[in-house]
């Protein structure tokens, strides 16, 4: 990692304790808002997070686990979850699978050579009467069709020099 | 944003926000729980836990602080009432948990939104601070010296457990969401160990059209047993898949009249942790005294394989049991696998019987509600459709 990813995420995260406060139960918001930032959980950072809140690393790491929204590998800047829960698999969400499999050249669990995005699955995301649904980071696409698919991650393209990290990086240096 | 499609007249959208909060305010704390009490209504997360007696253990509680906690972890399959409510009906849920506060004297609230919803959240703050420049929230509430109250929100992180309400206060405070042993029970163990009530979004809502309208109004409707109108997220083969409100009693039949889903072969009841109704007894009443239900209809169609229904259920309790306890962990894991013989033509009926009767000590031994709810689909899926999962022709390598 970078140094001034490193410092840049210590101030992050003091500052962001500052808003959260600093007991044991600000620990999930901040890791929340580390892995909105980072798009992941790292080892430095859970040190960072523990120091902070005065708890063993491995009580970081053991609710970093717990979640599946909380990562402590690299994943892709935008990770897709389709839901593959009942509603939308009897709404044929395999083809909508198989379709960005084609389309992004990996499988699910896995990320794009370039780093844009993730394939995952996930459980129901509350959107069974309009499946197959699935999100985009925060953002909920549902009905989806094989036909949407390059669509969707042509928007996801068109954003992702706006908000990737090295640019904001860049824009610190 | 998202918007449901298909829906029929809520209650919700005749009731003006403030109505049912002035109205609590002009009575005593006690005579709040005693309406709430008087209106017989049940909890809408599932459990069916009556909403006044939870209040008035909270309210006998002593603590240093008391919270009012709302359960927006909406993670059953087959369950998006919750969305409609938080999007379309906020100001009554909110409204709610203030009545709440009031009723047990508590000053703090939390809203815990399931991570997949976060799209909501900035709609949701917008409402919050509405009511807080209206003195709905802060302090002296509508004018009542000394009666202060402030809800936050705090999200979730993608983990279905976190909605069994123990489960849901160790993640509030900072920890892997595995719940606790149930006694002690949040009304006088909850959050940091304090008094706290956690009631469903849709609970709370209905607690304000109570006070808005009246006990009686609330009881006149639905059974002797199930109090009020309940909402309903209807999905799966139908016409109109949607959220739809009906009293408690509703037949099945009837449901599927109403979203044009009449030609079922089987109806789950309850998401995942339901039981599967199959079309013989569609006459059967949903109500806490027959078939129960947090909201989840999953309707199958007549070309639905029930064993895939099943394996699909077993895959999400697989993946969401937290691990802590031996029959949830791994008798999931071994219903799986049984599934995947009967899948492959390779079950015998006595071991059938045997994945059967692991599923009721599960049911008996499991530590909370997921393990003890999780076989429930696969044995009324057994139960009801055995001569269409056993006896498979065994499939060729090719299909793979
Ligand atoms: C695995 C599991 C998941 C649950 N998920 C939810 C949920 O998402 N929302 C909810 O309100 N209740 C859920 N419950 C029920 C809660 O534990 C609790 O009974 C409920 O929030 C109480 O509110 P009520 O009395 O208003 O229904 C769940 C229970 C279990 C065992
Ligand atoms: S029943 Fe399952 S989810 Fe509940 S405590 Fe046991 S292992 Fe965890
Ligand atoms: S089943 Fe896919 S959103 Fe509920």
């Amino acid at each position: 990692m970078l140094v001034t990813e490193q410092d840049q995420l210590k101030k992050d995260i003091a500052e962001w304790m500052e808003k959260l406060g600093k007991g044991r139960d600000a620990l999930l918001p901040i890791l929340q808002q580390i892995q909105h930032k980072y798009n992941r959980v790292s080892n430095y950072a859970m040190q960072v997070v523990a120091d902070a809140l005065g708890i063993h690393p491995v009580e970081v790491y053991g609710v970093v686990s717990f979640y599946s929204f909380l990562d402590d590998r690299p994943k892709g800047k935008f990770i897709i979850r389709l839901c593959r829960t009942i509603s939308c698999d009897m709404a044929e969400k395999d083809k909508v699978a198989r379709q960005l499999e084609n389309d992004l050249g990996i499988r699910f669990g896995e990320t794009t050579s370039d780093g844009r995005f993730t394939l995952e699955w996930t459980n129901c995301l509350g959107m069974c009467d309009q499946g197959p649904a699935l999100m985009i980071n925060e953002k909920m696409y549902t009905r989806v069709t094989p036909a949407m698919v390059q669509d969707i991650l042509e928007e996801c393209r068109s954003t992702f020099g706006a908000h990737s990290l090295e640019s904001r990086l860049e824009a610190l240096s | 944003m998202i918007t449901t499609q298909n829906t029929n007249k809520l209650t919700y959208s005749t009731i003006t926000p403030k109505i049912g909060l002035t109205s609590a305010l002009s009575k005593t704390p006690t005579e709040v729980i005693d309406v709430i009490i008087a209106s017989q209504l049940k909890g809408r997360g599932g459990a069916g836990f009556p909403t006044g007696m939870k209040w008035k253990f909270a309210a006998d509680s002593s603590g240093d602080i008391k919270y009012v906690i709302c359960n927006a972890d909406e993670g059953e399959p087959g369950t998006f009432k919750d969305r409609l409510i938080l999007t379309d009906y906020a100001d009554l849920v909110f409204e709610g948990m203030t009545i709440g506060a009031y009723a047990i004297g508590s000053t703090h609230g939390l809203l815990y939104l399931r991570g997949e919803y976060t799209y909501m959240r900035s709609h949701l703050e917008k409402v919050l601070a509405d009511r807080r420049k209206n003195n709905l929230l802060g302090k002296d509430i509508c004018g009542k010296k000394g009666f202060n109250f402030d809800i936050e929100i705090r999200m979730g992180s993608g983990a279905y457990v976190c909605g069994e309400e123990t489960a849901l206060i160790e993640s509030l405070e900072g920890h892997r969401g595995e719940p606790r042993n149930r006694p002690p029970f949040p009304v006088d163990t909850g959050f940091f160990d304090q008094p706290s009530i956690v009631n469903n979004v849709e609970t709370f809502a209905w607690a304000t059209c109570i006070c808005a309208k009246g006990a009686d109004w609330f009881k006149s409707i639905g059974t002797d047993k199930s109090a009020g109108p309940k909402i309903f997220s209807i999905s799966g083969d139908c016409e109109k898949p949607g959220v739809y409100e009906f009293p408690f009693g509703v037949s099945i039949a009837q449901l599927l009249k109403e979203v044009g889903g009449t030609n079922a072969k089987a109806v789950q009841v309850g998401g995942a942790s339901g039981i599967c109704v199959p079309a013989s007894e569609f006459n059967r009443k949903i109500a806490f005294e027959d078939v129960p239900t947090g909201g989840s209809i999953i309707i199958f169609g007549q070309h639905r394989d029930m064993l895939q229904v099943a394996k699909n259920f077993m895959e999400f309790f697989v993946e969401e049991s937290c691990g802590q306890c031996t029959p949830c962990r791994d008798g999931n894991a071994v219903i799986l696998r049984g599934i995947e013989m009967l899948e492959r033509g390779e079950c015998t009926t006595k071991y059938l019987e045997e994945l059967c009767a692991l599923g009721e000590t599960m049911q008996l031994a499991s530590k909370c509600g997921l393990g003890q709810s999780s076989p429930n689909a696969f044995i009324s899926i057994v139960k009801n459709f055995k001569n269409e999962l056993m006896g498979r022709a065994p499939q060729c390598a090719c299909h793979e």
